[in-house]
């Protein structure tokens, strides 16, 4: 390739991860020529990449790849990148901002000394053709735009959710099967000793079509309770500020925000939670917020689009009871 | 002993309300509110926090706080030092503002290994400033030191020659064993930084940092190596279109929110 925008693309269980489809739309605002790498071992079938939209696909294969994938040290997938980066030649790297994501972008752009910008939502190509960037900063409070000066190589992480999945276009794409298995991590690396999952109860939150959530103002553990029953009469999921998990009241699994989960509902239920631009940053794209807080002033009512200003301990119990009502 | 160095930033306070976060459109720089002191970043105090665990469950160690910066307000950034971290050093220099994270990274890099080293570098997870993330990554690839993100328990083994750490992970948490030296970020899932107490403020205030220059450091000039230029700050304008259901009491405004929302089909 030479030149170009290279995607890497993360694969979980065999399949493409949600992202890998949106950095192809994202890829399509500064170059019309993406090849996308894929670290895989030898069990990786073809067919998950019919349609994905891009000219070539290379994957890197390397029989270790999926235990590194769930290690959560990421090193060899950091390997395979650099390798990828090295025989390619590109002229920007797009990568998402997941937690694999984060450390291989930064590793990338400090084994390369390359510029790296990430959690971008935004992007485009400049006439002089550099890449420019937008991205949140101060916690969702205020967006920077960058753009990428000197002819290095530019590193982009994309926040997962801010570009639509490309559409479906064409058959099976190009694909080159480079055998990796003489790439090795030097040195000394962490160990995966075990993955335990701890998901959370109720609905997935990045599922829900409905999610309530409650905050610090709900003042305890148990208005969580009231906000379940509320969630079974909804089909929602369950939701809860920053705050409201740092209290011990509710898991962190159940966190929205910049540093929990990125959710984009039809409706979203927030009781006792002020809005604040960490919180904001994980529930903006749901398309209707509807905040009941008892201070007027609160940040969450200029996003809401449907507010109560009360005490939730007045408002939930009522508003429960005509949901039940509700046929 | 195990030599433990915390990587700590020193950024505007976050607990603000939104509406007093200005920026200077024209500077491209935060306007920090008038009065409102910074704070130690969050993630930091968290790493702080790991280490002191650590140390409380007898693991025999030094706890050096490193920090990049200038305009340091040294009453906020001995805070870590008020609860039991034993030095703080801080690279003050005006060129640290031109500083991008492969910068910040060297820099912090050279400062720990002026200081004889470290077993162990804990981080936090990101700055809330520029929410880069990014800085402990370029750490560990500097110092060829193994790297686990997004720490929420750390321990050390029985025979004292590896970690044994939890890492939030998607979907519920990851065990790691991971060798020494490393280079580890911390998240607040591990929990919050503990209260000083009075002993611990006193004797915060009686040590004095160890303080330097970029340029003591002798790695050159890392400064304003301009890969990334920001050529835009501002706030995004929310329009607020809410409309308040307001009942005869509380209550009645809760039955009314659910009658109004189920007539616009959203539940
Ligand atoms: C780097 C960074 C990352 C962060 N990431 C996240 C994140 O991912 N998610 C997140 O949520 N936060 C995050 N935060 C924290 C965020 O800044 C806020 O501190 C947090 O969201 C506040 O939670 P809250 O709204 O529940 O609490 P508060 O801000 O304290 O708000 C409580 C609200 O409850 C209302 N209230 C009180 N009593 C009642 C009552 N009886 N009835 C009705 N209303 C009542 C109050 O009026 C207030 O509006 C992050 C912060 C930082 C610095
Ligand atoms: N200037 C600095 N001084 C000390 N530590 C820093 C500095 N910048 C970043 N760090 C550390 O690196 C982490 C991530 O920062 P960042 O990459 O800027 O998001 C922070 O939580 C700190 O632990």
């Amino acid at each position: 390739m030479s030149g170009g925008v290279l995607i890497v693309g993360e694969v979980v269980d065999g399949g493409l991860h949600p992202t890998v489809r949106q950095l192809v739309n994202a890829s399509e605002r500064i170059g019309n020529e993406a090849s996308l790498c894929l670290a895989v071992d030898s069990t990786f079938d073809d067919s998950v990449l019919e349609g994905i939209g891009v000219g070539n696909v290379i994957l890197l294969e390397h029989t270790d790849t999926a235990a590194d994938g769930s290690g959560g040290v990421y090193s060899l997938l950091t390997e395979l990148a650099c390798e990828a980066v090295k025989r390619l030649e590109p002229s920007s790297v797009l990568i998402a901002k997941t937690d694999a994501g984060s450390v291989i972008s930064a590793r990338i752009a400090a084994r390369f000394d390359a510029g790296l910008a990430s959690d971008c939502i935004d992007l485009a190509l400049n006439a002089d053709g550099k890449v420019a960037v937008t991205r949140p900063v101060h916690g969702g409070s205020a967006l920077a735009v960058y753009e990428f000066a000197g002819d290095g190589l530019q590193v982009v992480s994309v926040r997962p959710g801010s570009f639509e999945p490309a559409p479906v276009s064409g058959g099976l794409p190009e694909i080159e099967r480079l055998d990796m298995s003489d790439v090795s991590v030097e040195g000394e690396v962490p160990v995966l000793v075990e993955t335990v999952s701890e998901e959370g109860e109720g609905i997935p939150l990045e599922q829900a079509d409905v999610v309530v959530s409650g905050g610090r103002g709900l003042g305890g553990p148990e208005p969580f309770d009231n906000l379940r029953e509320l969630c079974g009469l909804l089909n929602a999921a369950l939701g809860a500020s920053r705050a409201a998990c740092d209290a011990g009241w509710i898991d962190h699994s159940h966190q929205v925000g910049l540093t929990g989960k990125s959710i984009s509902p039809t409706t979203y239920i927030t009781f006792g939670i002020s809005g604040a631009s960490q919180h904001m940053a994980g529930c903006s794209s749901a398309r209707n917020i509807v905040a009941i807080d008892k201070d007027r002033e609160a940040n969450i009512f200029s996003h809401a689009r449907y507010g109560v200003v009360g005490d939730w301990a007045k408002v939930l119990p009522a508003f429960t009871a005509a949901v039940a009502e509700l046929d | 002993m195990l030599k433990i160095a915390v990587c700590a930033k020193q950024v505007p306070d976050t607990d603000i309300p939104p509406s007093q976060f200005k920026v200077d459109e024209g500077a491209l720089r935060v306007i920090p509110p008038a009065g409102v002191p910074p704070i130690v970043n969050g993630f930091d105090m968290n790493a702080v926090e790991a280490a002191l665990r650590l140390r409380d469950a007898g693991v025999e160690c030094e706890i050096v706080i490193f920090s990049v910066g200038t305009e340091f307000a040294l009453d906020v950034m001995k805070k870590p030092l008020a609860i039991g971290a034993d030095r703080l050093v801080l690279v003050d220099d005006e060129a640290s503002e031109s500083l991008d994270a492969l910068g910040t990274a060297r820099v912090l890099a050279a400062a720990i290994e002026r200081d004889g080293g470290a077993d162990l570098v804990l981080a936090g997870r990101q700055a809330s400033d520029w929410d880069q993330a990014h800085v402990p990554i370029m750490l560990s690839e500097i110092m060829s030191a193994p790297l686990v993100t997004l720490v929420r328990n750390l321990a050390m083994n029985g025979g004292g020659e590896s970690f044994e750490v939890e890492r939030v992970a998607e979907g519920g948490f990851q065990r790691i064993e991971c060798p020494i030296p490393a280079v580890m970020t911390v998240t607040n899932e591990l929990g919050e930084a503990r209260y000083a107490n009075l002993r611990g403020i006193m004797a915060a205030t009686r040590k004095q940092p160890e303080t330097m220059t970029i340029a003591d450091l002798g790695i050159g000039d890392v400064a304003n190596n301009g890969k990334l230029e920001m050529t835009r700050l501002f706030v995004p304008i929310s329009e607020s279109n809410v409309e308040f259901i307001e009942g005869e009491d509380e209550a009645d405004s809760g039955r009314l929110l659910a009658l109004r929302l189920r007539e616009a089909k959203l539940i």
